[in-house]
């Protein structure tokens, strides 16, 4: 027999398999590339063919117009790739359209999370465990100390400011696509029914998500309103837009910013923010671990992120992983 | 200790000076006594606990996390405190919950505390607090506050809460231990406040900012050498004598002769050196920084250091004498008494800064120049008419270094920094060749530094490091040497700490060299030709 998951290689700049000469996230152009999600780090134009959800590919027409040689399947749909490999996606809850990718090939199973979390977030299908031999792990939040609290407590942060500070603003720094809009959706399930005011490059992303059927209310841009309209308002945009001159033409705006790194005071110190809203898209410390003993892996293959921690985590439970050290993979924003 | 708390967190993510002393004065008016003295302390550095230091509270989290899991955290974090406070196990809520101490109570704690019991005693407090509790109290207990207040800002903030001058607040603030009940009741209450002139109280400094591009008038301008030793204010009131620092730490057991010394009631301002051969040779002769080095920091000094390292002042100023206050005077009325004062003072150990002599600002450039020979820091030019004013007062008074000089190293380790720059690689080591690289030689530490370079640099070097990372110990990283860095610095001396025998002063990152190829960086000889010992 040859070597377990001899056919599936982590390379630097991606996930290669090999019998089906197909990349998962390549950083680089590839003529075959699944793609977990819409992500800038995990997907990129220029492949020859794209495999991905639906929702993926819509995400990536709008960046990149890749519109050519795509090929879209719905969660839970199987695909059959070159070489014996087959292919299934499945929901990972990260954000619209992102999925884990099952692949199968010679009686293995592996799992690729690409970035989960286990939370509820109204804008996307929740992730669903698939037992697997190899579980190929993020690890953006790996680390004991990461333990996002529930995001109606950091939300309603908003709402003290605004009620203490009715005056200005608050300007919420967000990832423009998941981030954004998981936001302004838990912010519309919590009964804020004023308009929220967008950074013009979050608008087209908003758009795509409503037209998926993600209930995102009001929204209006930041470019039509008058500065006074704004006051005691709820603003978002990119969280490189948080220090910008943009900014300046806002009423005295709160700088907030919806990541998981806001746990850690000089994390958000480092971007001058002044409401820390500790909001991750990624699993924390506590649902990494718990997904693991869920899946219950053979061996269990960390991507990128705080890898050193969660391998000493295995080892104390007697489970067995490694990192693969894949480049490219950037998380500041998240 | 909540209040405490949410003014501490309110303080780390405030930026604006103005907003900072807001959250301060409103805080300090509308705390009760004592416990807005307390936290006034705290933020000021003013509190210590003998019993409570960052190892037990390291202590602490190991036993109930894993220790390779705290080291991580730690590391990522950069910040004892606020790793524990994020890590720490919430207890499962009892049936009847203990209300948080206030500061007060937890001071009192705290102070009670013995190494046996702190422990036990720090880990049901935890208990009762919640993470910002958490991390506020292991701010009081062990310091390092980083919410970015300095003791100056607390000062001007405590005077914008009362409306009362600022200059009297640092003048009181001396002569009083926290939680300052005779300041808050002067400032808040009008009471009558606490006699300081007859206490040998330490008294601010006057500070000088960078000359760079100015250009200034010798006819309104005195200069002086800029001595390369350590600023040291000398008070003798009251029949008592004390040293202080630049900082205003009590000096005084480091220097026993210093205090020895000085029997004129006067406090004076100086720059403490020791003796030897290397600087202003006609003025008695001080040795280099390297051998006051030996001196500093110990709380209890030998006859052999004594002997081998005796400590003298080369004085600047006198800001009191004979029980009058002469901070108001000018400059040159207050010079024409230190000249004065020289008479009745021991010339064993003092000696006068001597006003160096230059018609135009050119001729005094040339005089500069030739400082580094002299192995002292540069010049320091004094406005004739100035007051002598505590802090940085634009214009007063300038301080203007000799150039630095440079070197062109190699990144050999980078360590994860700490407070703002946690999780960045931000502490760099660096090596020169010990011969010529392309026949094989090797590249030995010369320095270590952090700073120099932008934001933006930091994350472009932050990348290479993570991106060319060869091993790994704990929070250091070795690189494989490719990234070549300008280095400036001010003297270099022998040093057997080193394996390369030399130790550089004031190293700083000049410009990363992106485009410099490694081997065309710096010998260890070009180095050693530099040495001033």
């Amino acid at each position: 027999m040859a070597a377990a998951f001899s056919w599936i290689r982590p390379e630097p700049h991606g996930i290669h398999i090999v019998p089906a000469d197909a990349w998962i996230d390549p950083a680089r152009p590839v003529p075959r590339a699944l793609v977990t999600h819409g992500h800038a780090d995990h997907a990129r134009g220029g492949h020859g063919q794209t495999i991905a959800t639906p929702e993926t590919l819509a995400i990536m027409d709008l960046r990149y117009n890749t519109r050519e040689g795509t090929q879209p399947v719905a969660y839970g749909e199987t695909i059959r790739l070159a070489g014996g490999v087959e292919a299934t996606f499945i929901p990972a809850g990260h954000v619209l359209g992102s999925a884990q990718i099952l692949l199968e090939h010679a009686g293995e199973r592996v799992v690729i999370t690409g970035d989960y979390k286990r939370r509820h977030d109204p804008t996307c299908v929740a992730f669903e465990v698939t037992p697997c031999d190899v579980f190929i792990t993020e690890a953006t939040f790996g680390l004991p100390l990461f333990r996002h609290p529930p995001i109606t407590g950091e939300l309603a942060k908003i709402h003290q400011r605004l009620a203490a500070e009715p005056d200005r603003c608050v300007l919420v720094g967000a990832y423009a696509l998941g981030k954004a809009q998981r936001v302004i959706a838990e912010l519309r399930d919590m009964g804020y029914h004023d308009p929220i005011w967008l950074h013009g490059a979050m608008e087209r992303m908003c758009r795509l998500y409503q037209g998926w059927g993600v209930d995102l209310g009001d929204l209006r841009l930041v470019a039509d309103a008058k500065k006074d309209e704004l006051r005691g308002q709820v603003v978002v945009c990119p969280p490189g837009a948080l220090g910008d001159r943009w900014s300046r033409r806002l009423p005295d705006p709160v700088t907030a910013m919806a990541s998981g790194w806001m746990r850690v005071r000089q994390r958000a110190r480092q971007r001058g923010v002044e409401l820390p809203l500790v909001i991750s898209d990624h699993a924390d410390w506590d649902e990494l671990t718990a997904t693991v003993q869920e899946v219950n892996p053979a061996e269990t293959w960390i991507t990128h992120g705080r890898e050193e921690a969660l391998l000493r985590w295995h080892q104390l439970n007697q489970r067995k992983a490694r990192a693969l050290a894949l480049v490219g993979y950037e998380d500041e924003d998240d | 200790m909540e209040r405490f708390a949410a003014l501490l967190d309110a303080l780390v993510y405030t930026t604006s000076r103005n907003a900072k002393l807001r959250l301060l004065a409103d805080y300090l008016r509308e705390t009760p006594d004592p416990d807005r003295g307390w936290a006034l302390a705290a933020l000021t550095d003013g509190l210590d606990f003998p019993a409570v230091k960052a190892s037990t509270v390291r202590g602490l989290m190991q036993e109930r996390v894993d220790p390779v899991l705290w080291t991580l955290s730690r590391d990522f974090v950069g910040d004892t405190a606020e790793t524990a406070s994020l890590l720490w196990p919430e207890p499962p809520v009892p049936a009847d919950v203990t209300p948080p101490p206030t500061v007060a109570e937890a001071v009192a704690q705290l102070a009670a505390m013995t190494r046996a019991s702190a422990p036990g005693e720090l880990a049901a407090m935890f208990d009762r607090l919640d993470s910002s509790g958490r991390y506020a109290l292991i701010k009081l207990a062990t310091g390092a506050m980083r919410a970015g207040v300095s003791a100056r800002l607390a000062k001007t903030a405590f005077a914008q809460a009362f409306d009362v001058s600022v200059e009297q607040v640092e003048e009181y603030w001396h002569a009083l231990a926290p939680p300052y009940a005779e300041l808050f009741a002067w400032a808040a209450h009008g009471q009558e406040p606490p006699d300081t002139a007859s206490m040998p109280l330490f008294r601010p400094f006057m500070l000088a900012h960078p000359l760079e591009e100015t250009v200034v008038d010798l006819t309104d301008y005195a200069a002086e050498w800029k001595w390369d030793g350590i600023r040291v204010q000398l008070a003798h009131v009251g029949g008592e004598t004390r040293a202080y620092s630049r900082s205003g730490d009590d000096i005084s057991a480091t220097f026993p002769e210093m205090i020895a010394a000085l029997q004129v009631p006067c406090v004076v301002d100086g720059e403490l050196l020791v003796r030897g051969s290397h600087q202003g040779g006609e003025e008695g002769g001080a040795a280099s920084f390297n051998a006051l080095q030996q001196r500093l920091g110990r709380k209890t000094v030998s006859k052999a250091m004594l002997a081998d390292y005796p400590a003298f002042v080369r004085l600047y100023d006198v800001l009191m004498l004979d029980g009058t206050d002469l901070r108001e005077m000018r400059w040159t009325e207050r010079r024409l008494r230190l000249e004065a004062l020289m008479a009745r003072l021991p010339a064993s150990h003092f000696d006068i800064s001597q006003v160096l002599e230059a018609d135009t600002f050119d001729a005094l450039a040339t005089i500069r120049e030739g400082a580094r020979d002299e192995a002292i820091e540069g010049l320091m030019l004094k406005r004739r008419d100035s007051p002598y004013i505590a802090g940085r007062r634009v214009g007063l008074w300038y301080k203007w270094k000799r150039d630095p000089l440079l070197v062109d190293c190699v990144l050999m380790y980078a360590q994860r920094g700490s407070g703002k720059r946690s999780s960045f690689y931000s502490d760099y080591t660096f090596g020169c060749w010990d011969g010529d690289p392309d026949a094989g030689a090797e590249l030995l530490p010369v320095g270590k530094a952090y700073s120099g370079f932008t934001d933006e640099e930091l994350k472009r070097i932050d990348r290479h490091v993570r991106q060319h990372t060869t091993n790994r110990f704990g929070p250091v990283r070795e690189t494989d040497r490719s990234l070549v860095f300008e280095v400036a610095f001010d003297s270099v001396h022998t040093s057997k700490r080193h394996k390369s025998g030399l130790a550089m002063r004031f190293p700083r990152i000049h410009r990363v060299r992106w485009d410099k190829p490694v081997h065309e960086a710096d010998r260890i000889e070009t180095l050693k030709a530099l040495i001033k010992d």
